[in-house]
């Protein structure tokens, strides 16, 4: 008997539609009145990549990765041509030998020449867990490929980068993505869209807690290190970034655990699932190894969503020119020497790591009533969005502080929080 | 069509195809060398595969381009285990031959038994290319596909399913079918590849390269090596791997006191240091405990205490790391160097010395 060539591979074909389909569970970001908040200025882009003519199977070798491949591979399933998903699964087997994945794809599409097969990883008794891990990496990867950030949005998070700040990296940990963005001082710092990666998070999802709940924390980082692959185990693939988790507001939430770090893949696998590490992010080795070089210790934020919330450009404009007259009038009114109207900026639950409002009230009134001048200057100011439900703000900056009697530089970081429609400081503290 | 298993254990399941000896022996029934092909296949039909072997060995002097005396011998070799020289045998007679898909099936089998199957898919892929209604290609093709699909599962899943895997069954051609018809199968000279292309030097001296048809003997293309099966990545080596945790161990408790340090969680950041820590100046470990607590709560504000490039050496029980250290309080920013002496102390790795310079 023939072997059945023709043999339809329902379960690929319905994974690859899969993969056109907006998550209809992706959450709302917080409803804030007068502003258009998108979940999803991520948008499909029009693949015909796929078109590939039946003959033509050189392998494209790319430099995004496998997505590339696998949106043609399942292209040609859906188009039921496995013989030429099948060469396409086997070129991007050589780019990529330990890729369980594709791995995955070649066993079903070799399986389907001997038997008729009616899901996604066929094989008899076939570890679920395995495939379910596979089929989720196959869907957000392909999601990945065919939705790429619009031009015209960018992430809230990233209203204002410091000069010296190249980059910024922002998760996404519900889309299994990596954005990194540019600082474009030549366009007055607008984030300007690089490249996109896919990465695996916590095994049980975001929202870092506590130490050992193996979920990965939501908020705003940097790196702090860099260790390099000689340094490490395996685990940690071809280098390790560490995070500054939990950070001041981390701390205040009463957040536990420590050791959240971007690295890389072990060597016995090309790419781990989408849920798979005990808190980090983890990418390829290889996509690793393309962020590092923009990577700069103590200054590189990295800013990690559920779910990216996007603004247009507008919008994003708008926010940050509220924030930055909002820190302006702050620095202003300190400069005033009016305590009351100084203090007007601040939370009733203000506390820093030693004060809470009322101590640092009276300290400033005291201090205040004791100068005739105060100039104060704010140099490499940053302003970044905390992700989640609360609307936070994560200002940094170096302040320098002149008055008749006293002169202080310092680095400072203040959380900004937005009570009854204002902002207001609800930490300060050196950075 | 009917099948029988040999009893050798090492091809269990080889299936021998009987109608098709029948075949055979009417297309070279045809007249009498002395050493004729009849009695070579009466031979192996006995199982007495070393005198089979030295008739067609002898056979095969006189004509050394005879398809089906290379075929039995090739059939010879394999049965006597020697699948080296089978696949040599195999693999030259394709090549001069192309058109016949009974060598390229038998090197499939031989590739397949040694889990080559990669390589026994492409020589079944050009059987059925040559003879589009191989019957018994397609059968052993699908096997080869289960096979390849089992090791593509098993490197999605990671696992190591040799043990379950199902016996080779691929059925080894017995005989040459296609030659029985007509016993006078031209060889197709392997003129053309058999040799590489000589470009002529501007000298334009001709070259006359003999084709090995015109030798006796062609040259022997090298016998594809027998593969080792596939391998399962190895883990790495057991002390390797060892090294690598403690390199981990040791560069989390740097961090988690770091940590310690930049939280002002004084509990955690003396409980890095191990009971045998020699505190500087010949202080006392009380005073030193005392003089650091007051160092580190009683200053305002912040506290950063971060690394990189730390550099651990182990030695048993001891690591120690270099490493430059950023120190970040109030508007004094400083990196040093600095190493710490790391002990094991159950699971977790102490200070026993810190040494700034």
């Amino acid at each position: 008997m023939k072997p059945g060539y023709k043999v339809l591979l329902p379960g690929l074909v319905i994974l690859a539609v899969i993969g056109f389909l907006d998550g209809a569970s992706e959450s709302g970001a917080p409803k804030e009145t007068g502003k258009r908040v998108e979940t999803r200025a991520i948008r499909p882009i029009v693949a015909q990549d796929s078109n590939t003519a039946p003959g033509n199977l050189t392998p494209t070798v790319s430099d995004t990765g496998p997505e590339l491949m696998l949106d043609r591979i399942f292209g040609a399933i859906e188009a039921n041509r496995l013989t030429e998903a099948l060469a396409l699964t086997e070129a991007l087997l050589r780019q990529y030998p330990n890729y369980r994945l594709a791995n995955l794809i070649k066993g079903d599409l070799l399986l389907a020449r001997v038997q008729p097969i009616n899901s996604f990883g066929a094989r008899s008794n076939a570890p679920a867990d395995k495939i379910n891990d596979l089929r989720a990496e196959a869907i957000v990867r392909l999601r990945g490929y065919r939705e790429k950030p619009q031009a015209d949005y960018v992430p809230r998070y990233l209203l204002q980068m410091r000069p010296d700040q190249r980059y910024a990296v922002v998760v996404d940990t519900r889309r299994s993505r990596l954005y990194l963005y540019e600082n474009d001082r030549a366009n007055g710092g607008r984030p300007r869209f690089v490249a996109d990666y896919y990465i695996t998070h916590g095994k049980l999802g975001a929202e870092k807690l506590a130490e050992g709940d193996k979920k990965t924390p939501i908020g705003v980082y940097h790196v702090t290190a860099n260790l390099p692959r000689e340094k490490l185990a395996d685990l940690y693939g071809s280098g390790a970034y560490p995070l500054n988790y939990p950070n001041e507001w981390d701390k205040r939430q009463g957040r536990g655990g420590s050791g959240i770090w971007l690295h890389g893949t072990p060597s016995n696998t090309f790419s781990r699932p989408p849920q798979a590490s005990d808190g980090c992010v983890v990418l390829t080795n290889q996509d690793l190894n393309a962020i590092a070089k923009n990577l700069q210790v103590g200054l590189t934020p990295v800013i990690i969503s559920n779910s990216v919330e996007w603004l247009s450009l507008d919008d994003w404009a708008h926010e940050r020119k509220e924030l930055n007259d909002t820190i302006e009038s702050w620095r202003s009114d300190w400069e005033s020497l009016d305590t009351n109207r100084y203090l007007a900026h601040y939370s009733r639950r203000f506390k820093s790591s030693d004060q809470n409002f009322e101590q640092f009230a009276s300290q400033k009134r005291q201090v205040n009533a004791g100068k005739d001048w105060v100039k104060v200057r704010l140099n490499n100011l940053s302003v970044f969005r905390n992700p989640g439900k609360e609307e936070v703000v994560v200002v940094t900056f170096d302040q320098d502080y002149r008055s008749d009697n006293l002169n202080n530089s310092m680095r400072k970081r203040q959380y900004w929080i937005r009570e009854n429609e204002q902002w207001k400081i609800i930490y300060e503290g050196n950075a | 069509m009917t099948t029988h298993s040999l009893p050798r254990p090492r091809f269990p399941q080889i299936k021998l195809l009987r109608a098709l000896a029948l075949g055979l022996a009417i297309g070279f029934a045809v007249p009498a060398l002395a050493d004729n092909l009849p009695e070579v296949q009466r031979l192996i039909k006995q199982g007495q595969y070393p005198q089979a072997l030295e008739k067609v060995d002898s056979y095969l002097s006189s004509k050394p381009k005879d398809a089906q005396g290379r075929f039995l011998k090739g059939l010879i070799l394999t049965e006597m285990n020697k699948p080296t020289e089978a696949i040599a045998v195999f693999t030259k007679l394709s090549e001069d031959y192309p058109e016949l898909p009974e060598p390229y099936n038998n090197l499939a089998v031989l590739y397949a038994q040694q889990k080559q199957y990669d390589k026994a898919r492409s020589a079944l892929e050009m059987a059925i290319r040559t003879h589009p209604s191989y019957a018994i290609a397609y059968e052993n093709l699908g096997d080869v596909y289960a096979k390849l699909a089992t090791q593509a599962y098993d490197k999605a899943f990671q696992l190591d399913s040799s043990n379950t895997m199902a016996q080779n069954k691929l059925a080894l051609i017995r005989d040459l079918v296609s030659t029985s018809g007509s016993a006078n199968v031209k060889p197709t000279l392997p003129a053309a590849p058999a040799k590489p292309v000589v470009t002529p030097p501007p000298t334009a001296t001709v070259v006359t390269s003999v084709p090995g048809a015109a030798t006796n003997t062609p040259p022997t293309p090298p016998a594809p090596q027998a593969a080792p099966a596939p391998t399962k990545p190895l883990p790495a080596p057991a002390p390797v791997k060892a090294e690598s945790n403690i390199n981990d161990d040791v560069l989390k408790a740097l961090g988690n006191w770091a940590d310690a340090w930049s939280r002002k969680d004084m509990k955690a950041y003396l409980g890095a240091y191990a009971s045998s820590f020699n505190p500087p100046k010949g202080q006392t470990r009380k005073s030193w405990e005392q003089e650091r607590e007051q160092r580190i709560t009683s200053k305002p504000g912040k506290i950063s205490v971060s690394f990189d490039r730390p550099q651990i050496s182990v030695n048993g029980d001891k690591a120690t790391v270099k490493f430059r250290q950023h120190y970040a309080a109030g508007s004094l920013n400083t990196a040093t160097t600095k190493t710490l002496v790391f002990v094991r102390s159950g699971s977790r790795w102490l200070i026993a010395e810190e040494i700034a310079r």
